[in-house]
């Protein structure tokens, strides 16, 4: 039987923005065939990253992702994008890796494939097709420009047309670096999005010192000036370490207002009038309170609990006066931000500003929510700023239901930015399906 | 000065085949506001063409161009690609433009925007509410272009991804000449190794006398690609391109074509050239009101006399025939019916499809094409000559579509599915 003919392989769409879906479908096998479609990514830092589902070709010779049963592999039932979310290092790589895509101009290319049988080795055997996924972070149009002015080291993700459009602060975590991938989605998204580095930027690594508030409060007035962005519509967002700047700008800055704030797994716990080296110090000066599992990996958790009562060292939530987004997850190894959050909204109570608040709380999900549909890392190695040690740190969460977290978070973050900077109604604007 | 709400225009997916439909929405209007969606694209040889058409918004504020008509513009009714197909040079430009992409490795940039109230002119000095790009490609992620520059050959190969083997087409175009690859890199997109083959110099009226060792060569070529099963290769022809491959169906003793798709196509030309056929029966050589050349006539009547004509009773493989009923340069539903009678004395109906179109010119290409009625053609040489190759935009379009998944399941079905065709026969 001449079953390479018979197999046809098509991913639909072949290129998607990274957040989109796919459709793998396999059609012209023989009816009840074995077989295990595999995905296959080499990634920037050189390394290999695959995933792969078990199925069985049913009475037409097909099988469909989206729809049929995964009866094993990297995971398993019905998951339109196991082959992605589910993507792990190929056996014999480095271990504790995390991806993270740095170039946001290039797309991800995802190679997928049909193999015979159930297989879980793949390096020796033969394919039966293969084809190539295209994953973007940038939708077509979307500029990229680095911005260098004012001492801010960032890029600014502008959406194609003519403006203007509302405007996100976006800042990351512990790490530094001035990472791209969520302000290239939001720009493609239609906000003008800024990245901003506010751990290693240029003028730290010359002058030694962190930087303050006005370096926030000067991004955000780079946004506001900006003629492509609409200067009363600006939003921001952080996760980890930049939540506590988020909350802290959203609640005390005379120069930023905020039409709303997305805070991901980060804390209200910090000193009120600190600045980001102050909380730096206060989490250095908790270190003795990291724990280590068995495989030496740090679960640093505990190091701002248990919660102050002490008011100068909580950020006053019950003065905030725009929507926030709080999004946590419950098996969070890193802060402990399901903690913070209750917190966070019994002060809000207190003060009755909750309807402002959001709160997803997502059970088996760790700390790093982010962008769906990219592998999972429970644990990776890395560096803090300002320390030379290179630790493996546990970030938490069971893969499945972290990515499902992940889907569900992005969606509804998206959705909390449209609200609250594309229209000013009450009523929730319609979102297209991702 | 009061702000309103930026409206949030969309199309899904960004980044598409030419022949993927699109969805484009528009959100987050006032309710029942009158607007204009218009697409304007810059092509290789800087000509600006554009579409639009009139929409008004529901009680939500959103247009869907997929679900909603159009009132006006270069499309009406409900026509997800109307943006794309009824695209036209913009006021101004030259005459006899057409639109196509040569360098098929980047994709075809379509602008889309968004306008206040129901505009027909001057989008240019407009500034939109909102706008978007779209990439519309001819080759999927993964396909390989390589040169073919062997045994005298001058084409292009293009390679789906994967181990294959894969089953193989030649890809030939029309009495234009030149090297055209947009269809066989589409073709590739489909899963067919595809060999896009000049045999004409572009520009020049066809002088030579066609050499069919020259296309039974390219025919094993792509047999001999280690990447192809050598018994599953056919031959895709348009106007020209099919008198080729009608003459290699049913005359070659080398080559056997698998199945064959042929557009367009004539199989009576019992002349030295194209040259020869214009000045024997230049008579019948019509011009209209446009004075464009309308060439039908000359091809009228079709001969009884078997020994003008491809013998088409001798062919061997499954063969499907797409043509126009508006066809100004060949009357191509006549000849196919000439051929189908043929095939028919033969007893060999079962290895023939017909597909006619009303409404639908000569030049049937890959769907959401623009449709051009008349374009240059031959421009090197004399005073330019414009050719009216007919149809008209809206049934045209209609039939560029149709065909083309008529098209794919046909060397779907004969190419991938089916086992040794001689078992058939």
């Amino acid at each position: 039987m001449d079953k390479k003919h018979c197999v046809k392989l098509s991913v639909q769409p072949s290129r998607a923005l990274v957040d989109e879906k796919f459709i793998v479908l396999v059609q012209n096998a023989p009816p009840g065939f074995q077989m295990t479609i595999h995905s296959l990514h080499h990634s920037e830092d050189g390394h290999s990253w695959e995933a792969f589902g078990h199925y069985t070709a049913d009475a037409t010779g097909t099988v469909n992702v989206s729809q049929d049963h995964s009866v094993g592999g990297t995971y398993s039932g019905v998951e339109p994008m196991g082959l992605l979310w589910s993507l792990r290092p190929v056996p014999g790589s480095k271990s504790w890796l995390r991806f993270r895509k740095m170039n946001v101009e290039t797309p991800m290319e995802v190679a997928i494939s049909v193999y015979q049988g159930h297989q879980t080795v793949f390096v020796d055997q033969v394919q039966l097709a293969s084809v190539v996924a295209e994953r973007w972070y940038m939708a077509p149009g979307v500029r990229r420009i680095p911005v260098t002015e004012s001492d801010l080291t960032a890029t600014l993700f502008l959406p194609p047309g003519p403006g203007p459009f509302p405007g996100v602060l976006d800042l990351w975590g512990g790490a530094g670096q001035l990472v791209e991938y969520r302000s290239a989605l939001l720009a493609s998204h239609g906000f003008a999005s800024l990245a901003l580095d506010y751990l290693t930027p240029k003028i730290t690594l010359k002058t030694g010192k962190m930087v303050k508030d006005d370096y926030f409060e000067t991004a955000y007035k780079f946004l506001q000036q900006h003629p492509k962005v609409s200067g009363c519509r600006i939003a921001m967002m952080g996760l980890s370490y930049s939540t506590s700047i988020t909350l802290k700008m959203a609640i005390y800055s005379e120069v930023m207002k905020l039409s709303c704030a997305v805070c991901t797994s980060g804390s209200h716990v910090q000193p009120v009038n600190g600045s980001v080296e102050d909380i730096f110090k206060m989490f250095h000066s908790n270190s003795e309170k990291a724990r280590f599992t068995e495989e030496k990996q740090a679960i640093y958790r505990d190091l701002l609990l248990p919660i102050p009562t002490d008011p100068g060292m909580k950020l006053d939530v019950g003065r905030l006066q725009c929507p926030l987004l709080l999004i946590v997850g419950e098996d969070d190894q890193n802060w402990a931000a399901p903690e913070f959050a209750q917190d966070i909204k019994e002060m809000m109570e207190q003060a009755g500003n909750s309807h402002l608040l959001t709160l997803l709380s997502y059970p088996n999900t760790g700390h790093l929510i982010e962008p769906p549909y990219l592998p999972h890392a429970r644990a990776s190695r890395f560096k803090s700023v300002g320390s030379n040690e290179m630790l493996v740190v546990l970030w938490g969460g069971d893969t499945v239901a972290h990515s499902r977290a992940q889907e569900d978070a992005w969606r509804k973050t998206l959705a909390f930015l449209r609200e609250n900077l594309y229209s000013r109604k009450n009523s929730i604007a319609p979102v297209r399906e991702i | 000065m009061p702000y309103t709400d930026p409206p949030i225009l969309s199309v899904y997916p960004s980044r598409a085949l030419v022949d993927e439909a699109f969805k484009v929405l528009v959100e987050n209007l006032p309710p029942g506001c009158p607007v204009t969606v218009h697409s304007l694209h810059l092509s290789e040889d800087d000509n600006y063409w554009e579409a639009y058409g009139h929409y008004i918004s529901d009680h939500r504020g959103s247009v869907s161009v997929s679900e909603d008509v159009s009132f006006g513009g270069t499309y009406t009714g409900k026509e997800p690609m109307g943006l794309l197909w009824s695209l036209r040079p913009v006021p101004g430009s030259r005459q006899g433009l057409r639109l196509r992409k040569m360098n098929v490795c980047t994709p075809m940039l379509v602008n889309i925007s968004v306008h206040c109230g129901h505009l027909v002119e001057a989008f240019r000095d407009q500034t939109p509410l909102a706008s978007v790009l779209t990439e519309r490609w001819y080759m999927a992620p993964g396909v390989k272009r390589i040169d073919i520059r062997e045994r005298g050959m001058r084409g292009t190969l293009f390679i789906p991804p994967g181990p294959g083997p894969f089953p193989g087409l030649l890809d030939l175009w029309g009495g234009g000449g030149g090297l055209l690859e947009h269809r066989a890199a589409l073709l590739a997109s489909h899963g067919f190794v595809s060999l896009a083959l000049e045999y004409l110099t572009s520009g020049e009226i066809p002088t030579a006398r066609l050499d069919y060792n020259y296309f039974e060569k390219a025919f094993n070529i792509i047999q001999d690609h280690p990447l192809v099963t050598p018994d599953r290769v056919g031959i895709f022809g348009l106007s020209l391109g099919s008198f080729v491959t009608f003459n290699l169906a049913a005359k070659s003793t080398i080559i056997n074509p698998r199945c064959c798709v042929c557009i367009s196509g004539f199989h009576c030309h019992p002349y030295r050239s194209m040259g020869e056929m214009i000045q024997t029966n230049l008579n019948k050589l019509h011009v209209d009101e446009n004075n464009y050349q309308i060439w039908r006539d000359m091809s009228l009547p079709i001969p009884s006399d078997i020994s003008k004509k491809v013998d088409m009773g001798k062919i061997k493989c499954p063969l499907l025939l797409v043509c126009g009923h508006d066809d100004q340069s060949y009357p191509a539903v006549e000849l196919a019916e000439d051929i189908a009678q043929m095939v028919h004395a033969a007893g060999k109906d079962h290895l023939l499809t017909k597909v006619f179109y009303h409404g639908t010119g000569h030049m049937i290409e890959p769907p959401y094409s623009p449709h051009f009625r008349a374009t240059t053609f031959m421009a090197k040489t004399k005073p330019k000559v414009i050719l009216l190759w007919g149809g008209q935009t809206k049934p045209h379009s209609d039939a560029q579509e149709d065909s083309w998944k008529k098209i794919l399941a046909f060397l779907q079905h004969h190419l991938y599915s089916t086992p040794n065709p001689r078992a058939k026969m």
